[in-house]
């Protein structure tokens, strides 16, 4: 089954500038593609499009269910309840405790008080920072924070997760705990692309690559899986 | 949580809140005031309406039968509410009690040069002149005295009032939401990051929306409820004062039942007033 689908989108900006040109894509369910490319490369507008923060100039783009072109103004919150996204500068809540920063996803969804908190402190539990729950933001460290933006990702069990440059500021080891964090949810079912520039991990994980340059996919391969490969770090 | 957002978004901000709440409480301070006024204005145009409006003095001559026939030709008129009769009697009987501290003026007074009268009230207080007049022409009406003046001044005064009070609410009530809508505004303008985080983790524009609107009903309520209340206790403090002005006229004190309603549909008009504001706020900044 098709999870994401990008039919020949093009994205121009108000400057004349393409993001991204004549790109054709396809994420099976329960994938885990890398989205590698430079600074520019169109990374995050993919990310951007694919919640629909932003509308194709041309083409069609399809996420589980949903005609992302064609969706209605006022759907747009229920796609983004069903695709969890892990932003490049997090967008935590910087008044807000981690805890209240988790639930508020579960409250915008509307789910009822008691089902918010097992589902918050579930959450937390699999990304491993439960103990900092009732911390602020700016009180964790740059792996824990990246963690809560996982965990906020994570909350609503979303068919999806996009992870925007998750790894961008951590050193190498913290960057694994992620990458190995974002692996094992995935190994339980969820699609998950994430973009990165960190070439050492990406070339360590047996997994698809898709390449962007100046907004055109020039690589799209999947590495076989070796032995050596595993228990990376 | 909305709640919380909204007391949260409140505590952040003192100085706005007060600034807001100050605000509606001026505009709810006047609307008290000018309730209390019109209300006052009413009882004192009540109490002279309920007062005989025509005094009519009978020439001495004047038999009893014809006396009794303008009566009920008066009440055949369909204008006259209440005619009270008073004979030569006593009208003797009230002259001595109002002189009863100057013997004087009690031995120079019999019955006989004081005239029979009637005391008439109409139903509608614009009839006055029309019976005054019908009244004056008659053979055995010596004089038609009645106060007409005074209540169409009392009248005029109280509509010129309440059309004072009308323009200077709204004015009120325009600047307030103007006020409100700039503090709103900026409110919504400091959280501009979290709104976007919401949006982007699904959160719908009502979501957003509702903590500022309910932040507007908050400072309408605090606001309207502060407004009347110091109307209300000023109004106490100056009773005294105005009793003693008002002599007998009975506008104190002001009945529960009014008041409640006053506090009631001012309590409604200040939460749809901020409601309103922050809602045009919230719509003009979140675009």
């Amino acid at each position: 089954m098709t999870m994401i689908r990008l039919d020949k989108v093009t994205k121009k900006f108000g400057t004349g500038a393409f993001a991204l040109s004549d790109i054709s894509l396809k994420v099976e369910k329960g994938e885990f593609v890398f989205l590698i490319g430079p600074t520019g490369s169109g990374k995050t507008t993919i990310f951007r499009l694919l919640i629909r923060d932003l509308l194709p100039t041309g083409g069609n783009i399809f996420v589980s269910d949903f005609d992302i072109v064609k969706l209605p103004h006022g759907k747009i919150p229920i796609l983004r309840k069903k695709v969890g996204v892990v932003f490049q500068d997090l967008k935590l809540l910087t008044d807000r405790t981690i805890f209240e920063n988790i639930i508020l996803s579960c409250e915008i969804a509307n789910i009822p008080k008691k089902e918010a908190i097992e589902k918050t402190h579930e959450a937390l539990k699999r990304v491993g920072i439960i103990e900092h729950k009732e911390k602020f933001p700016v009180q964790l460290s740059g792996g824990e924070l990246q963690r809560a933006a996982i965990a906020r990702a994570l909350v609503l069990s979303p068919e999806v997760v996009l992870a925007d440059e998750p790894t961008g500021n951590l050193d190498l080891a913290t960057s694994w705990e992620i990458v190995n964090l974002l692996s094992e949810i995935n190994k339980k079912g969820t699609t998950i692309v994430m973009a990165t520039h960190n070439t050492e991990i990406v070339n360590k994980m047996p997994l698809r690559i898709v390449g962007l340059d100046k907004g055109r996919i020039v690589r799209d391969e999947k590495k076989e899986e070796k032995k050596e490969d595993k228990n990376k770090k | 949580m909305v709640l919380r957002t909204t007391w949260h978004n409140i505590r952040r901000t003192p100085y706005q809140a007060f600034t807001a709440i100050f605000i509606i409480l001026q505009t709810f301070f006047v609307v008290s005031i000018f309730a209390l006024v019109a209300f006052g204005s009413s009882r004192i145009i009540e109490y002279f309406e309920s007062l005989p409006q025509i005094d009519v003095f009978f020439q001495n001559e004047a038999k009893q039968e014809e006396i009794d026939s303008l009566k009920k030709q008066l009440e055949e008129s369909g204008k006259v509410d209440k005619i009270r009769f008073v004979s030569k009697e006593e009208a003797l009987k009230i002259y001595q009690e109002q002189n009863k501290d100057d013997p004087l003026l009690l031995e120079l007074v019999t019955s006989d040069i004081l005239p029979a009268s009637f005391h008439i009230s109409t139903f509608d207080i614009n009839d006055i002149s029309s019976v005054a007049e019908s009244l004056d022409k008659s053979s055995i009406v010596e004089r038609v005295v009645f106060p007409q003046q005074v209540i169409s001044r009392l009248i005029q005064w109280a509509e010129s009032l309440r059309q004072v009070g009308l323009a200077l609410v709204v004015f009120l009530a325009i600047d307030s939401v103007l006020i409100m809508v700039i503090i709103i505004g900026i409110k919504v303008s400091y959280k501009r990051e979290d709104i976007e985080i919401m949006r982007l983790i699904g959160a719908s524009n009502w979501y957003i929306r509702w903590p500022f609107i309910l932040e507007g009903v908050f400072y309408g309520i605090v606001g309207g409820v502060l407004g009347f209340g110091i109307a209300v206790g000023t109004l106490w403090y100056a009773t005294p004062y105005l009793s003693s002005f008002l002599q007998d006229i009975p506008v104190f004190p002001i009945p529960m039942v009014f008041l409640l309603q006053a506090l009631g549909i001012e309590v409604l008009l200040a939460i749809i007033l901020g409601a309103l504001s922050s809602y045009l706020a919230v719509v003009r900044y979140l675009k």
